[in-house]
């Protein structure tokens, strides 16, 4: 076990090495590169250009530039905003909580209700309510998220006044009721995705296993079936959903960016177009690489967690 | 004496896959909505007496049906269906080359790390799992950032974020088959290395690397859709699907309409080129069905 954690560490921080110098390289990309900010203003001669370039270091070779830039990375300093000069990493995490809320109650919802249809489904094979699941859940996946807001907008908010149309919360309110009558739209337009991803996952496991010749004997042991199917067959179909999570979550971050952008929702999402908005290119880097390490960590932890459920996957 | 003749004719795979496919009746659907897609926005706009970028300002916000306007006119009266279908023609040429750019860079990544492995093949889908770890839409807005807007950055940016699945699909396919007899076989009769991976392996790996372009297509519109929708895809005063929902939020009150035309012919489009990446997942290989 430690020696499969040791690996899947240690090809962790490979790809962390790998990502970051994807994310240097943007950096450099960027229009005037990481000098952008000054090259903008106009008081600014070649000369002091060159001056700050060489304050900063940009003179040096670019692999001694990457090493740097990635060690004060791991340090926690990553850079300023070019808007009010705050620091990157501070920017972030003062939006994370609200990502987080909508993140955390989207997964809820859809594992919930994703696992109940994909069960379900899966038990009932080819029946009515499997066909109408397969066909929602592929619908659900091709509807535009940020669309799908537009018109959950327009049908709770304008139409029938019932939710509000943005924000987490009322000014002046803030109250825990309040809160979650912000929450409820977006939530659910970002559950309705996930919960068909999950579905979709957990009816094809559910599918396998039920297959099994352990659920067979089980069966010819004249085992009830409610009992073969909480004991036998959910357990193991569960643990796949581990991976799935794991999978999952780029989708998601990327779902709670588009529903944040509609919802206005103030969160890693909402700044990070906002920054965009206002070439703050510290801060788009930053929210990019925190994103990514984001998933790197997410997927990190679900392949260890399966390693622990099930033993299975330790030798291999 | 007459002999029954037996018939030694025996199904090709060709015609098993297409019962397969036929029986799939979700995938012929969306394969019709797609032809009729294509049809009418290659052939649409010539029928129209009306100009995608014609403003007309007496006739702002018309709503659909009333007068000669289908589905009505937008907030400078030019009317939806013209740039609907000028927008839906724009889409999907996007989401088409996205995807055989993406397929063309996939295939040739994947084709020499399934085929060289070892240090090389470790190289390069290290570098497929990097890229993989930026959640698609932030990478592509990040680089949306970086460029100027319009119709070559928009496809060029999509098929950058697009590649590394097609990548991931044809290197597990090519490790496995460049064992195979006929992959040995090619090499005993001196073929070259660059020959058994692009006219041997790769063609033998079609079956999924076609299902995987249709899914990327799908996915290809849903992301320009999303792109134009915040402003850094195609620009105005051209029309594509998502940028026609750029101000529809404003309008959402007032003239509902505007948001409701796009947005339903992006999810018929996707959702029928996800129906038919299904169907074709079934049909081509029904051992790869998972669902």
């Amino acid at each position: 076990m430690a020696r499969y954690v040791l690996n899947r560490l240690a090809q962790a921080v490979m790809l962390l090495v790998i990502v970051s110098a994807i994310g240097f390289a943007l950096l450099h990309l960027a229009p005037g590169g990481p000098l952008s900010q000054f090259a903008a203003s106009a008081q600014m001669t070649q000369e002091d250009l060159d001056r700050v370039s060489k304050q900063l270091g940009l003179d040096r070779p670019l692999p001694i530039q990457y090493l740097d830039w990635f060690l004060r990375m791991l340090r926690g300093d990553w850079g300023k905003s070019y808007r009010d000069g705050e620091a990157v990493l501070s920017v972030i995490s003062s939006h994370l909580g609200a990502t987080l809320e909508l993140m955390v109650t989207a997964t809820i919802v859809a594992v919930l209700l994703g696992c109940w249809i994909g069960i379900l489904g899966a038990l009932r094979r080819y029946s009515l309510f499997d066909s109408l699941a397969t066909v929602g859940a592929m619908i659900a996946l091709s509807i535009p998220t940020f669309w799908f807001g537009l018109v959950t907008i327009y049908v709770f908010s304008v139409t029938l006044g019932w939710l509000p149309a943005g924000n987490r919360e009322t000014v002046g309110d803030g109250s825990f009721l309040d809160l979650l009558h912000h929450l409820i739209a977006p939530a659910l337009v970002l559950g309705l995705v996930e919960t068909a991803m999950w579905g979709r996952f957990m009816r094809s496991s559910m599918l396998e296993v039920i297959n099994q010749d352990y659920i067979r004997t089980a069966r010819a042991k004249g085992m009830p079936e409610w009992r073969i199917l909480t004991v036998h067959a959910l357990r193991n179909a569960l643990l796949p959903m581990i991976t799935v999570a794991g999978l999952q979550f780029p989708t998601l971050l990327g779902g709670a960016l588009v529903a944040e952008t509609v919802f206005t929702w103030p969160g890693m999402g909402r700044l990070f177009l906002d920054s965009i908005g206002y070439r703050d290119y510290p801060v788009v880097m930053g929210i990019l690489m925190f994103s990514a390490i984001m998933v790197l960590i997410g997927s990190l932890i679900a392949d260890i967690l399966y390693a622990v459920v099930d033993p299975r996957i330790r030798v291999g | 004496m007459a002999t029954a003749v037996l018939s030694t004719a025996h199904p090709t795979p060709g015609q098993g896959a297409w019962r397969r496919f036929r029986r799939h009746r979700l995938a012929l659907a969306g394969g019709v909505t797609i032809l009729v897609l294509v049809l009418g926005s290659a052939f649409g706009p010539y029928l129209l007496p009306f100009d995608d970028t014609y403003i007309d300002i007496l006739k702002r916000f018309a709503p659909p049906l009333s007068g000669a306007h289908i589905l009505g006119t937008d907030e400078l009266g030019r009317d939806v269906l013209a740039r609907l279908m000028m927008g839906a023609r724009v889409s999907l040429s996007i989401g088409f080359v996205a995807m055989v750019i993406a397929m063309v860079v996939g295939i040739v990544v994947g084709a020499f790390a399934g085929f060289y492995g070892g240090v090389v093949g470790a190289v390069l889908m290290r570098l497929v799992d990097a890229v993989l770890c930026f959640p698609t839409i932030f990478l592509l807005l990040a680089l949306a950032a970086l460029t100027e807007p319009g119709f070559v950055t928009t496809t060029a940016l999509i098929a950058a974020t697009a590649w590394m699945w097609v990548a991931r699909v044809v290197e597990a396919q090519v490790r496995s088959l460049r064992e195979r007899e006929f992959a040995v076989a090619a090499l005993a009769f001196g073929s070259s290395n660059l020959r058994i991976m692009f006219r041997e392996l790769v063609p033998n790996a079609m079956a999924p690397i076609l299902v995987a372009a249709t899914l990327n297509v799908a996915k290809a519109i849903l992301l320009e859709s999303y792109l134009s929708y915040l402003g850094y895809g195609i620009q105005p005063p051209a029309a594509s699907l998502g940028n026609m929902l750029n101000n529809a939020q404003i309008y959402l009150t007032s003239a509902p309409w505007l948001a409701i035309a796009p947005g339903v012919v992006i999810t018929l489009a996707v959702t029928s080129f996800n129906f038919l990446g299904d169907g074709l997942r079934d049909a081509l290989d029904p051992r790869m069905n998972i669902s």
